[in-house]
């Protein structure tokens, strides 16, 4: 079954060619396939797949990438606007 | 399929209750147990397979039980006996999982008895590891370890279980408890310099969001390895020399694994249920007459059976036809479900129902449909939080306010 996608063109996903390093983790983490590395450095190949688990910013030893990473959960999201804090899994429901 | 549930507890777990797997012996005792020996109906097999691992195999050597037990501790089920390593006596553990392993994940499905399912912290040995064997991480949910060690069959292997609060590995790296700094905290602990000349971790992939790999390394020495995303790849993974294929790192979502999430969303809808139930027994009794007891249970009751259908659309029918319905967002899906279920009966209800109440059908089955799908998104391995939050404020309206015209129409019924 071919990759299921979401919303376009939502994605945090920023990476700083500059600073890259061609490590070549990020694409090794990616659960999506997001990143792949081209001539020795790494490279967006479908940002629209990128479901911001930030597992490549953190791993990048160049800080080279910023996502803004977080919970995709509903429930999470409204208790965030609900008590003004940052949305979490401790949502006191279910989650 | 063998994906863990990503979506988390509620609560914060509990201290763990079970200490009894932690070995503590005051004075040196002699394991009872030697390492287990090849079943004499297992065929020799070349590499690492030397035990049998079929369900039909005879159990490890020592079976859990009052012989292994020491005074003060009673052995966990899955931990058959001690194997010596220079850090001390470690809880030996297998590959089989029991009837109480799966009872026990058939339950998490359910979300009952969250608070219990966990393993302590600490080192574990699979098989009769060495100074030269790997070291796989582990959360401390007990799927996650069941599921690790289900697919090492006849490997020697150290697990180290770190302290990720009863969550498995995804939600919990998503939190930050599957995190660098525990993974440093607990290598020290454990002493794993002392134990393996080598000086390597194998992560789960699904880890990742949680730990820096390179901090690990400046932290306790340690280098990190990600493993695959399934832990049924491992042993390929292992024996190509700790590397995965593009395959390997891709996490996939199909029917099954979207279907096992399912029970665990209806019921989280429980809570909301009742409160559903209560006002719907309440606006069905408004009428005429005040508020007529019959009609809140006639009208009421009717009602509740077209809110559990839109929740069923919702929680477990879209899910499961998710990549077939149309539209990207889940509310969205949600709603087509639900009004392609409402839709067709209305002409069979029309006459009898009325025009105004078929509204409130329609309108009612898509809202409740959409909401429970929208809750699905936490549930999934590919929604973006950006997204959901976009969906959400799009979606939310929209729902609220067919949710309030179908309450209108339907309660505006006992008057006409």
């Amino acid at each position: 079954m071919s990759q299921m996608r979401y919303l376009d063109k939502v994605a945090t996903l920023e990476l700083g060619i500059d600073r890259c390093v061609g490590c070549g983790l990020c694409t090794q983490v990616c659960p999506h396939g997001v990143l792949e590395m081209t001539l020795g450095k790494a490279a967006i190949l479908d940002r629209d797949l990128c479901m911001e688990c930030g597992a490549c910013a953190r791993n990048c030893p160049v800080e080279a990438i910023a996502v803004k990473a977080g919970v995709g959960c509903a429930s999470a999201i409204i208790y965030g606007w609900l008590t003004g804090k940052e949305p979490s899994c401790d949502c006191g429901g279910a989650c | 399929m063998t994906t863990e549930s990503p979506c988390c507890p509620p609560r914060p777990a509990a201290k763990s209750a079970t200490g009894c797997c932690e070995p503590k012996p005051t004075e040196k005792t002699e394991s009872c147990c030697p390492p287990p020996a090849p079943s004499s109906r297992s065929r020799r097999l070349p590499a690492q397979e030397t035990t049998d691992c079929s369900p039909t195999a005879e159990t490890a050597c020592c079976p859990s039980g009052p012989k292994n037990d020491r005074p003060g501790y009673r052995l966990c089920d899955y931990v058959s006996g001690w194997h010596k390593s220079p850090v001390g006596e470690v809880p030996q553990i297998g590959s089989r999982l029991t009837r109480a392993d799966l009872l026990g994940r058939w339950q998490m499905r359910w979300g009952i008895g969250r608070q219990r399912y966990q393993v302590t912290p600490g080192l574990y040995a699979l098989g009769s590891p060495d100074a030269s064997s790997a070291v796989l991480v582990s959360a401390n949910y007990k799927m996650s370890f069941d599921l690790l060690r289900r697919s090492l069959c006849g490997r020697n292997l150290w697990i180290l279980v770190i302290d990720t609060r009863g969550i498995n590995v995804w939600c919990a790296a998503g939190k930050g408890t599957f995190g660098t700094e525990e993974i440093v905290r607990r290598v020290k602990a454990c002493r794993l310099d002392e134990l393996v000349r080598h000086r390597n971790l194998v992560l789960p992939q699904l880890g990742a969001p949680g730990v820096s790999a390179h901090k690990v390394k400046q932290g306790c020495g340690f280098s990190v390895s990600y493993g695959p995303v399934q832990a049924g790849d491992l042993p390929a993974y292992l024996d190509a020399g700790f590397k995965a294929t593009p395959e390997m790192r891709r996490v996939r979502f199909g029917t099954l694994d979207r279907f096992v999430l399912t029970p665990v969303e209806l019921v989280s809808m429980g809570k909301i249920s009742l409160w559903m139930l209560l006002a719907l027994l309440v606006l069905g009794g408004i009428g005429p007459g005040i508020f007529s007891l019959s009609a809140a249970f006639s009208r009421g009751g009717a009602a509740l059976l077209a809110y559990l259908a839109a929740v069923a659309a919702g929680a477990v029918l879209t899910p499961v036809l998710l990549p077939w319905v149309p539209g990207r967002a889940f509310s969205l899906k949600g709603a087509l479900v639900g009004g392609s279920l409402a839709l067709p009966i209305l002409p069979l209800l029309g006459s009898a129902i009325g025009a105004l109440n078929c509204l409130a059908l329609l309108l009612g089955s898509m809202a409740v449909s959409s909401y429970c799908a929208m809750n699905f998104t936490g549930s999934t391995t590919f929604t973006s939080p950006s997204g959901v939050e976009k969906e959400m404020r799009r979606f939310i309206p929209l729902q609220a306010g067919a949710l309030l015209i179908a309450a209108c129409s339907w309660v505006g019924t006992a008057f006409l």
